[in-house]
C-alpha cells in the first residue's frame, strides 16, 4: 500500500519487539471540557521517550488503562508543545474511557504511538481551509489550528465550523477568541439551544452557504459523527472543491494501530495505518455501501 | 551410500525408515518435530515422533459440510487431506500472553521468559506453504513485525510434501499453489508405496539428508511420481475461475449485489471458516486481573470478522448484519486482500467449505455473484 498522506514515522513510544507494549505516562494535569469529556495531559516517565515523541495533527495513540484495555485517542494538544505534554480529550463512553475518566493527576497510563497519518499541513499551505467538525470532532482538528496560527501566513482564509448539542457541549470556549484573533473565521452552532443562547441552531453542514468558497482554492478537513461528515463532504463536492482537497479522519474498532490486528479495515485500507485521515477521493468507492 | 553429490533441486529416493532417522536427527538438532496425527476422528497437527504416528492408509472424504476419515487403498503416510487444523497454530498462536503489569507506584512489567520453538513441520501441502508465505506477507513487514510470528517463522524447518489424492473441497489448480508445492521449502516428499522421493530445496536440508542412505530415483520411479501428480491434477474437487479476481469482488455496485442478501440467510456468523482458514491473521487482546487487582495481563487471542463486536465501536456496530460480515470475510479474501498484499487471500485448501456448518461453498458464491452481476 504506497502512502496516501503524510505517514509517521514508526511509533517512538511503545516498546520495539514487543507486539503492544505501552511507555508510560503521567497525567499531570486534567481538564474538565465539558459534561462527559475531560483533557488529560500526559508526561512520558521516561525521558528518553519524552524526548523522542513527535506527533502530527491529527494523529493518535493508544492509551493503555491495565485491566480494562486499550483505547484509540487522537492527540488534541500542541505538537509544539512547550512543556512536551500530549494531550487527550477524552469521552467517557465504553470501558477504557469511562475508567480513564475515573483518574487523577499523578496516576499513570500507558501510551503507544503515535499512529497513522496527519492532516497534510504541508500539502494544503497557500489554500483557503475549511475545518468542519462536530462534538468529539474537534480535537483531532486542535493541533491543526494550533499549527495554523503558528504558520497563519502560510494559510488563506481558515474557517471553523463547529457544532455541538447545546451550548453547553461547546469545547475550549476559552480558546475561541484567541483562534479568531487569529484570522480563523468561526460559524459555531448547536442542536438545541438555550434561554442563553442567540448563536445559529441547526447542523455543520448547513452553514457552508455562510461563506463564500473559491472551489479552485479550498481545502476541507472534516472529523466528527459519520452522518455529519457525510453531509460535509455533499456540500464540499456540491461547491465543487475536488475531492483529493476533502481530507476526512474516519474512526473504527482498532486494536493494534499498526495494520496487523484487522479491526479497521474498509476495502483495502487498514484506517489505523493508512488512516485516519484519508482524501475523500480514495474513499469514495466505499463510504456509500451500505454497513461496508 | 552412494557416490552422488547432492545440492538444492536434487531429488533421491529415500526409503521410509531412513527417513524416520532423518526426524530423528531434526529432533537431535532441537526440533520439535509435528505433523498429522489421527485424532477424535479427524487429522490434527502435533508432535510426531516417527512416521508410525502418522494416519497411515487414510483418506479422507470432503464435500461442503462434510469430513470423513477412510480406509485408504494404500498404506501411505500421506493420503490423507488435511482436516480443519493447520500450520497456523504454530506460528500465529490462538493465544499468546502479550504482558503482565503489576501495580506499584505506577505500573510496571513483570518480565516473563517465554523459550521460543523450533518446529520441524512435517508433510506441508502446497496450499499450506503457500498460507505460510501469504501469512509471511503480514506479519513481517518492513514498518512492523509480529515477534512472536517472526521468531518462530525464522526457525522454521519444512518438510513439505505433494498432495496426490485431493479432496472435493481442493482447489489449489484455480489458486496456483497446488497440488505441487511452489512454495520455498526444506525438503519436499512425494511418497509412493515404498519411498519418498525427496527434493532439496535448501542447505539445511541438503546437509541433513546427506546423513541418510538415499538412492537416485530411478527414470521409471519419477515417472509414476510425475503421472500421480498429473492425475491429481485431474481429480480436484473444485474449480475457481480468477480471471476477474480481485475486481468482481471490489466494484462497488457488486458488493450490493441480491446474492448477498440470499447467502446470508444461510450463513450463521459462526466464523468456523475464519478459524480453519490458513491465511486468516485477525486477532483480539483481551484483559485480565488477579482478585486484588495489583496485577494485569494482556493476551493475544484470534478474533474473527464473523463476531459481531470486531467491528464495535462506541455508537454501534459498522457491519451490524450477517450480509455485511460475510461480505466482508468474502471480499477481503478473494478482493481487497490483492491490494494490501499484492496476492489473494484464498490458496484453494478448501478447509471453509468443509468446515461450513451451513454448508456454503465459496466457490459456488462467487460463481453466483458473477452470474448475477454480469447478467
Amino acid at each position: 500500500m504506497t502512502s496516501l498522506l503524510p505517514q509517521s514515522a514508526p511509533p517512538t513510544a511503545g516498546h520495539p519487539g514487543k507486539l503492544i507494549q505501552p511507555d508510560w505516562a503521567e497525567i499531570v494535569r486534567i481538564t474538565p471540557e465539558t459534561e462527559g469529556i475531560s483533557t488529560f495531559w500526559l508526561r512520558f516517565i521516561d525521558p528518553q521517550v519524552r524526548e523522542r515523541y513527535h506527533f502530527q495533527p491529527g494523529q493518535f495513540n493508544m492509551l493503555y488503562l491495565p485491566g480494562y484495555g486499550e483505547s484509540a485517542i487522537s492527540m488534541s494538544s500542541d505538537p509544539e508543545d512547550e512543556e512536551r505534554l500530549v494531550a487527550h480529550t477524552i469521552r467517557f463512553v465504553g470501558t477504557v474511557t469511562k475508567n480513564i475518566g475515573r483518574l487523577k493527576v499523578g496516576d499513570v497510563i500507558g501510551v503507544r504511538g503515535p499512529f497513522g497519518t496527519s492532516w497534510p499541513m504541508k500539502q494544503i499551505e497557500g489554500r483557503d481551509l475549511v475545518l468542519a467538525c462536530g462534538g468529539i470532532g474537534l480535537p483531532p482538528l486542535r493541533p491543526a489550528i494550533y499549527h495554523i496560527i503558528r504558520n497563519r501566513e502560510k494559510y488563506g482564509k481558515v474557517t471553523l465550523l463547529y457544532g455541538a448539542r447545546t451550548p453547553k457541549d461547546l469545547m475550549y470556549p476559552d480558546e475561541h477568541e484567541e483562534w479568531q484573533r487569529h484570522d480563523i473565521h468561526m460559524e459555531i452552532s448547536v442542536d438545541r439551544g438555550d434561554e442563553n443562547w442567540d448563536g445559529r441552531v441547526g447542523v455543520v453542514p448547513m452553514w457552508f452557504y455562510n461563506f463564500r468558497i473559491d472551489p479552485r482554492n479550498t481545502a476541507v478537513l472534516t472529523c466528527g459523527p459519520e452522518i455529519m461528515i457525510r453531509f460535509v463532504i455533499y456540500e464540499g463536492l456540491a461547491r465543487r472543491i475536488p475531492a483529493e482537497r476533502i481530507f476526512v479522519s474516519l474512526e473504527r474498532n482498532m486494536k493494534c494501530g499498526q495494520g496487523s490486528c484487522g479491526h479497521c479495515q474498509i476495502g483495502p485500507y487498514f484506517i489505523c495505518k493508512d488512516g485516519p485521515v484519508f482524501p475523500f477521493s480514495v474513499l469514495q468507492r466505499y463510504v456509500n455501501v451500505e454497513e461496508y | 551410500m552412494l557416490d552422488i553429490t547432492i545440492s538444492r533441486g536434487t531429488t533421491v529416493a529415500l526409503s521410509k525408515a531412513e527417513f524416520d532417522l532423518l526426524l530423528a536427527d531434526l529432533r537431535e538438532n532441537g526440533y520439535q518435530t509435528v505433523g498429522p496425527r489421527v485424532q477424535d476422528e479427524s487429522i490434527v497437527y502435533a508432535d510426531i515422533q516417527t512416521l508410525a504416528d502418522l494416519p497411515r492408509g487414510v483418506q479422507t472424504e470432503q464435500e461442503a459440510g462434510h469430513f470423513r476419515l477412510m480406509r485408504g487403498a494404500s498404506n501411505n503416510y500421506f493420503d490423507f487431506i488435511p482436516a480443519a487444523d493447520s500450520w497456523k497454530k504454530f506460528l500465529f498462536p490462538p493465544r499468546v500472553d502479550l504482558l503482565t503489569v503489576r501495580k506499584g507506584k505506577g505500573w510496571e512489567y513483570v518480565e516473563t521468559e517465554t523459550a521460543t520453538p523450533r518446529y520441524a513441520l512435517v508433510g506441508v501441502r502446497g496450499c499450506e506453504l503457500a498460507a505460510i508465505e501469504i501469512q509471511d506477507k503480514i506479519f513481517i513487514r518492513p514498518d512492523f513485525y509480529d515477534p512472536t510470528y517472526r521468531l518462530r517463522r525464522e526457525g522454521l524447518f519444512i518438510i513439505a510434501v505433494n498432495c496426490l489424492h485431493p479432496a472435493g473441497t481442493c482447489f489449489c489448480t484455480s489458486m496456483g499453489t497446488g497440488p505441487k508445492v511452489q512454495g520455498s521449502y526444506d525438503l519436499c516428499l512425494t511418497e509412493l508405496d515404498d519411498v519418498f522421493l525427496v527434493e532439496i530445496g535448501s542447505e539445511l536440508g541438503r546437509s541433513l539428508l546427506s546423513k541418510r542412505k538415499y538412492d537416485l530415483p530411478s527414470a521409471f520411479v519419477q515417472n509414476i511420481a510425475n503421472q500421480r501428480l498429473a492425475r491429481a491434477v485431474q481429480e480436484m474437487g473444485r474449480s475457481l475461475d480468477t480471471r476477474d479476481l480481485p475486481g468482481l469482488l471490489t466494484e462497488p455496485e457488486n458488493l450490493e449485489a441480491a446474492r448477498w442478501d440470499e447467502v446470508a440467510k444461510r450463513c450463521l456468523s459462526c466464523g468456523n471458516c475464519t478459524q480453519v482458514c490458513p491465511t486468516c491473521f485477525c486477532w483480539d487482546a483481551t484483559d485480565s486481573v488477579n482478585l486484588s487487582a495489583t496485577q494485569a495481563s494482556r493476551t493475544r487471542v484470534w478474533d474473527s470478522c464473523f463476531n459481531p463486536a470486531y467491528s464495535y465501536v462506541f455508537g454501534g456496530n459498522t457491519r451490524p448484519t450477517i450480509r455485511a460480515r460475510y461480505r466482508q470475510w468474502l471480499t477481503h479474501k478473494f478482493g481487497a486482500w490483492k491490494e494490501q498484499f499484492g496476492t489473494l487471500g484464498c490458496t484453494g485448501c478448501g478447509r471453509c467449505i468443509t468446515w461450513c456448518p451451513a454448508k456454503i461453498d465459496h466457490v459456488a458464491e462467487i460463481a453466483a455473484l458473477r452470474e448475477e452481476v454480469n447478467s
